[in-house]
């Protein structure tokens, strides 16, 4: 494309990770549309709005009004410009907060019901809505059972859920996978003891916004002792112009259970711009474990930054639990502006929480993106390693907050940010926050040892590489393998990620 | 060149002796072996010399060209030109091989305030070296040590060794784990690098490997010291009558 081939690559950056940065934030491959027909709440956003939105998903009384006194706060805020971000001013009433194919109206009884054209679609996607094995036939995959790996699909399409892939199969292990509407008709107890119990309605700005007129998600409660015996994951595509996509995620994973859990996104390519503003809280009690990845891949905006999802996210993890565990790991490549920051509240003893990120952003493309990790239990450790990309006009700006409370005591943190710009229009920025509020934990940065393998590091030593040299080698290899153990269906793309190598990287 | 005298270590954490006063001298463009009991040291030694952690030097010397080495850190230890081939290589996921050669090249190199090696020239360098070893370019590609075959990792750790190009290359069992072949690729790679300017510490087991690398000196390590010494024929008798003798000697 156009904005990479009269690319002029600094010196120093191998001609690999060129290659492969080309062919990631090259030709966007999802741009394509689909021919549906649909139906739209009227433009804008106010009260009848959000009782729409209620009523369309056949609510109970306490979610309306939940969603009532949501919209009421949000009406209160003023939208933070804190972010190093710079697009123009959204008109949150210029937009559909609503719409749905008109063959979703009558809810499909089963995935045989769901409508060809949308079927069609998430098969263009490479997501197909059956229940089949995954083909393991991708490079990189060894690990995967030659036979394949099942999948179970959520599939959101605009405003709703298109259907869920293997509920009946789920059920059996006690697994609950299913759309958030359908969670809040089936599983009032459940989504009325956790939603908002991770992202409070009063969280933020976009958040609150997403209280009021989230539309639909997914919902996933793992049961004590269980090993969710499938990979679950929801596939989030926009279509509809002028539409925002306000999703809600909530996921439980119970005592001893564990789960992984992947995201995926995309959207046609149009000249507006368009808005998405997601929530995902989950909930993670003693021992558990869950890995939450997202590979994202919103339409960008084209060469001269014209069009492009914003997207404005907020996701939280709440370590409940002790020595309960969460890992975060993102890919992003999409969305014209970027405004996210999934999180780690470490509560429990011992509770841990990772975050492996790598964003490039090509072109116009801005991000700003990072991590919190909170630590408030004894013992608890957290990691960050986040990789930013640049090429093009793009800005990137790594944000992350960590602090350690006064009971924190004995807590680790490991921090590794790094930059790579390709070319000399782009912009790389770091943005650390520490707090620490007692004297026996420790935040890391960089060139410490304290969480590398000391065999490894003695290894690297032994070769001639110091201890900084070492450690950095060490945890992007680290990084790397994270990333090689997404599901590749996801994003073929993720794959070339594993060329990129950060030599020649700032700061 | 490599000089040892008198060295006492204990481990760190614990109160525990395991070299009670080791001698050792390998000038330069020797090659020396040391054999010995199971648990009797030599591992230690050579972990000792390359700076691991754990352990505690109670008394002793051990020099390079005259240089302090357990003054140094490690990769200190490795740019005056000390190489370790491990008993037991390490697994470092995520990380090419030639990634991580290239990394030790240049650290290297720059500790000695050379110019990093050009991608280009490293790339002909490691091609050759990989193919007399008979390393394909898949294992180059593929994380340092992961999934590798025991022999293969023992392969690799010559390829660094041909690589970093040491003038004090201790190998530690190297020998073990490796078929025929491999040992005559091992043995051939180690001779290949024999120089006047280069020495070698051959931490083995068996006679094989010395029928290979012949040794100029053979030590025999027993209880943290080195008990005996002397030529070519000593490894022999250790390989027909075991180390019984030595040790009643030693308790006699
Ligand atoms: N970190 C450690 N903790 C406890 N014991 C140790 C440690 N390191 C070494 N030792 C002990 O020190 C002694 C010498 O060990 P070393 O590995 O040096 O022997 P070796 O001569 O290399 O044996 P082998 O021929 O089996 O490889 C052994 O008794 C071993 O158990
Ligand atoms: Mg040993």
């Amino acid at each position: 494309m156009a904005g990479l081939d009269d690319l002029n690559v600094k010196e120093g950056v191998e001609e690999e990770t060129v290659e492969a940065v080309k062919t990631l934030a090259g030709a966007y491959k999802y741009g394509w549309e689909t021919e549906i027909e649909m139906e739209y709440a009227p433009k804008g956003v106010n009260p009848d709005i959000v009782r729409l939105i209620s009523e369309k998903n056949e609510e109970p009384e306490w979610m309306t009004e939940w969603r009532l006194s949501a919209f009421e706060r949000w009406e209160k805020l003023d939208e933070p410009s804190w972010a190093l971000l710079n697009y123009p001013e959204i008109d949150f009433q210029d937009q559909y907060y609503y719409a749905r194919p008109k063959s979703m109206e009558k809810k499909p009884e089963s995935l045989d019901d769901v409508d060809p054209k949308l079927l069609e679609t998430y098969k263009k996607l490479g997501i197909p809505l059956k229940e089949q094995m995954i083909l393991a036939g991708v490079e990189g995959a060894e690990d995967m059972p030659a036979e394949g790996r099942k999948v179970a699909v959520d599939a959101v399409f605009d405003s709703v859920s298109v259907g869920t892939t293997f509920q009946a199969e789920l059920k059996k292990a006690g697994v609950i996978f299913c759309s958030i509407s359908e969670a809040i008709r089936e599983h009032p107890e459940l989504v009325k003891k956790y939603l908002g119990s991770v992202v409070p309605v009063s969280d933020n700005y976009y958040a609150t916004l997403n209280s009021a007129v989230f539309s639909d998600g997914s919902f996933v409660y793992i049961p004590p002792n269980t090993r969710c015996p499938m990979e679950l994951s929801t596939y989030f595509r926009i279509n509809a112009e002028n539409t925002g996509q306000f999703e809600r995620t909530l996921i439980i994973a119970d005592k001893g259970s564990y789960v992984s859990y992947l995201e995926g996104c995309t959207a046609p390519q149009r000249d507006t711009a368009q808005l998405h503003a997601a929530v995902v809280e989950i909930i993670i009690e003693e021992d558990a474990e869950v890995k939450y990845s997202t590979v994202q891949n919103w339409y960008p905006g084209d060469e001269e930054g014209k069009g492009g999802i914003y997207n404005f996210v907020t996701k939280r993890a709440d370590c409940r639990g002790d020595r309960s565990k969460v890992m975060w790991t993102q890919v992003e490549t999409g969305s014209a502006v970027t405004w996210k920051y999934p999180s780690c509240i470490l509560r429990g003893a011992e509770s841990q929480g990772e975050f492996y990120s790598i964003a490039i952003t090509n072109n116009h493309q801005q991000a700003d993106t990072g991590t919190k990790m909170v630590h408030l239990g004894r013992d608890t450790k957290s990691r960050i390693v986040s990789k930013g990309i640049s090429a093009g006009k793009a800005q990137n700006t790594y944000r992350g907050l960590v602090s350690m409370h006064p009971k924190a005591k004995n807590s680790r943190n490991y921090t590794q940010c790094d930059s790579l710009l390709i070319g000399d229009k782009c912009g790389a920025h770091t943005v650390p926050y520490i707090e620490v509020k007692n004297n026996s934990s420790r935040v890391e940065h960089e060139a410490t040892t304290s969480k590398v393998d000391e065999e490894q590091m003695f290894y690297c030593r032994q070769r001639g590489m110091d201890e900084e040299e070492a450690v950095a080698l060490i945890v992007n290899g680290f990084a790397k393998e994270v990333l090689q153990a997404l599901p590749m269906e996801f994003a073929m793309e993720a794959q070339q990620l594993v060329a990129i190598s950060l030599e020649g990287s700032v700061g | 060149m490599l000089s040892i005298k008198g060295l006492e270590v204990k481990l760190e954490d614990e109160d525990k002796q395991i070299l009670k006063g080791v001698d050792l001298e390998v000038p330069a463009g020797k090659v020396h072996a040391i054999m010995g009991p199971n648990g009797s040291g030599k591992s230690t030694l050579s972990y000792v010399l390359s700076g691991r952690d754990g352990y505690e030097v109670t008394a002793g010397s051990a020099t390079l060209d005259g240089e302090d080495l357990l003054d140094l850190d490690p990769e200190e230890r490795a740019a005056a030109g000390l190489f370790l081939a491990f008993q037991y290589p390490v697994e470092i996921p995520g990380v090419g091989n030639m990634t991580f050669l290239r990394t030790a090249v240049n650290a290297q190199r720059k500790a000695r305030g050379e110019d990093e090696m050009s991608a280009a020239d490293f790339l002909k360098f490691i091609r050759a070296k990989a193919k007399d070893l008979k390393i394909d370019a898949d294992m180059l590609k593929r994380p340092v040590n992961v999934g590798f075959s025991g022999g293969e990792k023992k392969r690799n750790e010559i390829l660094q060794m041909a690589m970093l190009e040491p003038k004090m290359c201790i190998l530690d069992e190297t020998d073990s784990g490796l078929d025929v072949d491999a040992m005559k690729l091992v043995s051939e790679g180690v001779n290949a690098l024999r120089a006047e300017g280069r020495s070698f510490l051959v931490i083995t087991h068996y006679q094989r490997l010395l029928d290979h690398i012949k040794p100029d000196v053979v030590h025999i390590m027993a209880r943290g010291r080195i008990v005996k010494t002397g030529g070519p024929e000593l490894a022999l008798e250790v390989e027909n009558n075991g180390y019984a003798d030595i040790l009643a000697e030693l308790d006699a």
